[in-house]
């Protein structure tokens, strides 16, 4: 049934030991080669070959949290494609945002859905928050070699955590060093200028939809000053990929939903281009 | 010196067919029926936590009878076979017949070989399709025969009276309620001495019930029926006996380990047990630790 195993053999005994919970665990011993880290590169940086994701941004609101980004992949110079999906799901509860090399990061996104899912099928319970955000963890230390080759990989984990209540918010390094963020956070070519955006914008009040208006206005403002980032395309209607996860568990935005929120966010754009207008002293009569 | 007697190579299979069937005659039944929207799959089970039926992939589960070790095992190998190929190739190449067939073989070459136990397991792998035509229900025996079912199917303890209770009442393409309701009352026929029916009501807290509902919208099609939903959809049923072994049992479990009676069925490995304590249930709160934990400084 796999490439490892005969059609008329007896499932290998490896199949029936108990006691491995952790898919990547169980590719490690069986089939390595279809771990995404465990490849030998030639020397030499492979950096410039391979397209790269760029700006993902994520913010909690009560209730919730919100994950968009933007739909641009960049090789050097040139846009390798302008609709790529960079965010995605990684089970009912949380979602995985990419940045680096896209390929690398798309199949370790497959590994990690596969590695919560197989979790909770063969145990029975779903992981914490804080396991699921480890678990990545040591998926990103496990592409080091790849990550020094220029073959990185640096995602944003966000979820919403049945114990606590809460959404929250994870970073990475390419070393696997796991960090949580409060309120806000950004990662990729653009994130500086998202997270100086948010900077100003959020609130911790926000409701959802607020929250959805405020990470689109980030990813224009990223877009707005990094090459890399694609901003709203109007003509070809493409938008973030914005993914919303509650309590009841996560779901991506219809791109009519998105589309209409962008299409405020552009509206306002017309009229002032560096988007809303922070008041200048908190608290005070301008707002 | 004493001489190896000789045994035939029937006589050989068949002790072995007679210890397995033995072995799964004292569990309870486990029914899977076909109805419009998917497939549903029930059995009695006191274990809110250790399951027979489980979820293998988006669209296929794993329901067993017999020692729950052992279809323990099976279904773990098979969520693993079954994410292993999703992830080399997609998830539609994960196929309830491919699956099937690695079961097959494995009880199979466990079962005619000579070294090994066979197992005491009987296992249903369904799949749904797009509509209940492409629905594929396969039922396996502990010695790897494959039989492709439809309509409904039975393996375990009473299997010949569930079935034929099955075989009167069930209609094709019913609606879940119909289907349930039918699932419940075949469970709970059974014969006695003197090959009376005997209808009992299982409790719902008793059931396990689960089921692959196309019309789901999340890819994973598997979901279990919880006690609450059950009581909704079974609707009034009269007053409900919990387990006539308990009061009927003419030896405590676990004192005739060869009887082919039923078992406890408090024992979620449905094998009887003896005073052997039955498997901690891991939802039930821990007991406290020998050492105080380090987060509590209160702790004396």
């Amino acid at each position: 049934m796999t490439p490892h195993q005969g059609a008329d053999s007896r499932l290998p005994a490896a199949f029936l030991q108990p006691g491995v919970s952790s898919f990547a665990d169980f590719l490690s011993d069986q089939a390595p080669e279809l771990l995404p880290a465990r490849r030998t590169l030639p020397q030499g940086s492979a950096g410039d070959l391979a397209p790269h994701g760029t700006t993902i941004v994520a913010a909690t609101f009560p209730g919730g949290v919100v994950m968009a980004g933007d739909r641009r992949a960049t090789m050097g110079n040139i846009i390798a494609q302008r609709d790529i999906e960079k965010v995605f799901p990684a089970d009912e509860f949380s979602a995985v945002g990419i940045a680096g090399t896209a390929g690398i990061a798309v199949e370790m996104v497959r590994l990690f859905q596969v590695e919560l899912e197989h979790y909770e099928k063969i145990e029975g319970s779903t992981l914490s928050m804080d396991g699921k955000a480890n678990r990545l963890a040591a998926l990103i230390r496990s592409n080091l070699g790849m990550a020094m080759q220029g073959l990185a990989v640096v995602p944003l984990f966000a979820g919403f955590d049945m114990e606590a209540g809460i959404g929250r918010i994870f970073s990475y390094d390419v070393t696997g060093g796991r960090y949580e963020e409060t309120a806000f956070h950004s990662v990729g070519s653009g994130s500086l200028f998202a997270r100086g955006s948010l900077k100003k914008l959020y609130r911790e009040d926000l409701s959802a939809e607020q929250c959805v208006e405020a990470v689109i206005q980030a990813l224009y403002d990223a877009a707005d000053d990094d090459s890399a980032t694609g901003g709203p395309d109007l003509t070809r209607r493409i938008f973030p990929v914005v993914q919303l996860i509650t309590a009841e568990g996560g779901r991506r935005l219809l791109d009519d939903d998105v589309a209409a929120i962008a299409d405020r966010v552009i509206a306002g754009r017309m009229t002032r281009p560096d988007g809303p207008a922070a008041p200048l002293t908190t608290g005070g009569s301008a707002s | 010196m004493s001489m190896p007697f000789y045994v035939s190579p029937e006589q050989l299979m068949k002790d072995r067919a007679d210890f397995a069937r033995k072995g799964i005659s004292r569990g309870r039944s486990m029914v899977a029926v076909q109805y419009a929207d998917g497939i549903l799959l029930a059995s009695e089970n006191v274990s809110q936590a250790l399951h027979k039926i489980s979820e293998i992939y988006d669209r296929i589960a794993f329901a067993a009878v017999g020692r729950y070790n052992e279809f323990e095992n099976l279904r773990i190998a098979g969520v693993r076979l079954a994410d292993m190929r999703g992830y080399a190739y997609d998830r539609r190449d994960v196929t309830a017949r491919g699956l099937a067939n690695a079961y097959a073989q494995t009880l199979g070459t466990i079962f005619s070989s000579g070294g090994e136990k066979p197992y005491e397991v009987e296992i249903f792998v369904a799949e749904i399709g797009d509509s209940a035509a492409e629905d594929q229900l396969y039922r396996l025996t502990y010695d790897g025969q494959v039989a492709d079912e439809h309509g409904y199917a039975v393996v375990g303890g009473a299997a010949d009276v569930v079935a034929s209770y099955l075989s009167e009442h069930y209609q094709e393409g019913c609606s879940l309620t119909e289907a349930l309701a039918l699932a419940v009352s075949a469970l709970g026929r059974s014969t006695n001495e003197r090959g009376e029916t005997d209808d009992r009501v299982i409790p719902v807290k008793d059931l396990e019930v689960a089921v692959l509902d196309r019309t789901r919208t999340q890819p994973r099609k598997f979901s279990r029926i919880g006690p609450a939903r059950l009581e909704r959809l079974l609707g009034d049923r009269g007053p409900s006996t919990a387990n006539p072994v308990e009061e009927g049992a003419d030896h405590p479990p676990g004192t005739a380990a060869t009887d082919a009676s039923p078992d406890d069925p408090k024992d979620p490995t449905d094998q009887e047990s003896g005073d052997a304590p039955p498997l901690q249930d891991p939802v039930a709160p821990p007991a406290p630790p020998p050492v105080a934990p380090p987060q509590d400084p209160s702790a004396p």
